[in-house]
């Protein structure tokens, strides 16, 4: 095919109708090349070829019955605590690596030998399927159309207004049900984001030992988690309230504290801030006792736990919200009330 | 006879004495092996710690001062080869140590005459034998996991400062870090962490970290969560899915006539 083939006039016309239309011609305007010449395969002239395809596809077939057999096998002899140590996955447990390792291998050499079979030994023969359009015929369509006229006029709705109104009535009101169940998104959280269980005279409970916190227990550099007193891990809101409970207690030199609210709102240097990422409400406690810079692992955002805990990078918006807190006659860390902001991350009524 | 006596005085005498002053002597052979320990340890601390520490421990720009950091910090900064830094730095990474135990000692002992601190942990502290993981688990992730992630392989911190992974620390390190909280660690004293849930912790760490510990799963993948086991399935899962593809819908081999 020389070059002047490709820009003579094998190209149809440039199409005169409405822009989209397909045009109807009799006859195409340039000749359809068809299928390139049927080539047969190696397998269809040589018939050692071929019965060397049988026997590999034979083959898989067979090495899957064996695996099948194998995995039920491995299931019934191998402990299921035994660890073997398998390069290159390790110390990997015996039976979860014998069931998968068979039960792949039975169902990888069916679907091989199956296109493998497809491939060398089913028919290699090229056949077209010519596409049809997609309209029906017209005495179809005429067909439909009387049909559904003729059962509009059996079913006598035009006549009987009852039932027509009724049944109107029934379809408008089914869908009611689907809606009044959305009423289970509610109620409002009203002011729930707005209060913890901290408050006045609340002990903060050291997590690890459940013990209350005195300050001496507390040096400079320490970091510790603290629950409300009353709140225990069996409880069945435990959850809910620890996610906005959820205390850090640290301690600086109260010289190093930048912000005058925030030493004042602490005792002796230990500050309580709230755990919970202003940004999207991850639990933040990557604390770095040299920098008081607390990290949050979701999306970076750091604060300054010397300077009131501004944020000092990321997206958060607001800084942590502190708690104030004193010591009570027995000695213990309390809290003097509850945080004086909504903790975590922000909401469209937050003000 | 008279000779018999003299020489069983004699010897009574020589007994009697020797059990009368040996101890005394004894007493004073710890004490001066102790002295002669400061002796050795601000040697090796002049030479190898005083250019950024000061030469009493006060500190400069280039350290922190030492007083009250204890023989527990000493024992943990240069066991694990982190002291004497290398360079100066967002953070002092480990490294192979060139001290033996010995000058370890000397040394942790001179630094603990500049005030009380830490002193190193008994061998009887972190022995993990009747240690309770289950409790040691639960409180490695609940103070520590934050930054070292749930099985210990660390993480990134704020400008290039990182927990370091824990995997090949020993138990004695791992106890000294909670302990006196090295860089910007916090730290964890007994009085908010008690001695038995740090050797839990420890024996959860290590127990969780030690090359031969079971991972049922296999191919664990640096442990490191959806990241990498996201990219692995991406690039290998869907590398092998397309591959099958292309041997599927590929011209087969043709007979040549």
């Amino acid at each position: 095919m020389s070059s002047d083939d490709i820009k003579g006039g094998n190209l149809p016309d440039r199409p005169t109708g409405h822009s989209g239309e397909v045009e109807e011609t009799g006859t195409p305007s340039f000749p359809d090349p068809g299928l390139p010449p049927h080539q047969p395969r190696r397998q269809d002239i040589d018939e050692d070829a071929a019965a060397r395809s049988e026997r590999a596809i034979a083959f898989m077939f067979t090495l899957s019955m064996l695996a099948t057999i194998g995995f039920i096998a491995s299931f019934v002899v191998i402990d299921r605590t035994t660890i073997v140590h398998i390069w290159p996955f390790g110390h990997v447990n015996a039976l979860n690596f014998a069931l998968g390792l068979t039960l792949g291998v039975a169902l990888f050499t069916i679907g091989a030998g199956a296109v493998h079979w497809a491939r060398t030994l089913m028919s290699g023969h090229e056949i077209p399927q010519e596409r049809h359009p997609i309209a029906a015929s017209p005495e179809l369509r005429q067909q439909v159309l009387a049909d559904f006229a003729e059962g509009a006029k059996d079913s006598v709705l035009g006549r009987r207004k009852l039932i027509r109104n009724t049944m109107f009535g029934a379809l408008a009101l089914v869908p009611l049900s689907g809606v009044v169940l959305l009423r289970d998104l509610g109620p409002l959280p009203e002011d729930k984001l707005r209060h913890t269980l901290w408050g006045k005279g609340k002990q903060l409970i050291n997590q690890n030992t459940g013990l209350p916190i005195k300050p001496s227990d507390v040096t400079v550099g320490s970091l510790v988690f603290a629950v409300p007193e009353g709140l225990e891990e069996e409880d069945h809101d435990f959850l809910e309230q620890i996610a906005k409970a959820a205390l850090m207690i640290v301690r600086l030199n109260p010289d190093d504290i930048k912000d005058k609210r925030e030493r004042d709102w602490g005792y002796e240097g230990i500050v309580a801030f709230s755990k919970i990422c202003t940004h999207v409400g991850c639990p933040i406690s990557l604390y770095e006792s040299q920098t008081h810079h607390v990290l949050c692992p979701c999306h970076q955002s750091t604060f300054d736990l010397a300077d009131g805990a501004r944020v000092i990078f990321g997206p958060a918006g607001h800084p942590l919200p502190q708690l104030r807190i004193s010591v009570n006659e027995e000695g213990n860390l309390q809290a003097l009330g509850d945080f004086d902001e909504p903790v975590g991350p922000s909401f469209w009524e937050r003000g | 006879m008279a000779a018999l006596v003299v020489l069983l005085f004699a010897l009574a005498a020589t007994g009697g004495l020797y059990a009368a002053l040996a101890p005394a002597e004894k007493a004073k052979a710890d004490s001066s092996s102790q002295s002669l320990a400061i002796e050795e340890g601000k040697k090796l601390y002049a030479v190898g710690c005083s250019s950024c520490h000061g030469t009493g421990g006060e500190g400069s720009s280039d350290g922190p001062p030492l007083t009250g950091v204890g023989a527990a910090a000493v024992d943990f900064q240069v066991g694990t080869g982190r002291m004497p830094a290398q360079q100066p730095g967002a953070q002092v990474p480990k490294k192979k140590n060139i001290y033996s135990q010995a000058e370890i000692d000397q040394l942790a002992a001179y630094i603990s005459t500049f005030g009380p601190g830490p002193s190193v942990p008994s061998e009887k502290s972190y022995d993990s034998k009747g240690a309770n993981l289950a409790n040691g688990g639960e409180l490695f992730r609940t103070n520590c996991a934050q930054c070292h992630n749930f099985n210990g392989q660390g993480g990134a911190l704020t400008d290039g400062k990182y927990a370091p992974s824990l995997e090949g620390s020993s138990a004695k390190h791992i106890y000294e870090a909670m302990l006196t909280g090295p860089q910007n660690m916090p730290v964890f004293p007994d009085t908010l962490l008690p001695e038995d849930d740090k050797r839990d912790i420890t024996a959860f760490v290590r127990n969780a970290t030690a090359s031969d510990s079971p991972n049922p799963g296999g191919l664990s993948l640096g442990r490191l969560g959806p990241v990498t086991e996201g990219l692995f399935g991406w690039i290998f899962g869907l590398g092998a899915l397309i591959a099958l593809a292309c041997w599927i819908a590929a011209r087969n081999a043709k007979a040549r006539s």
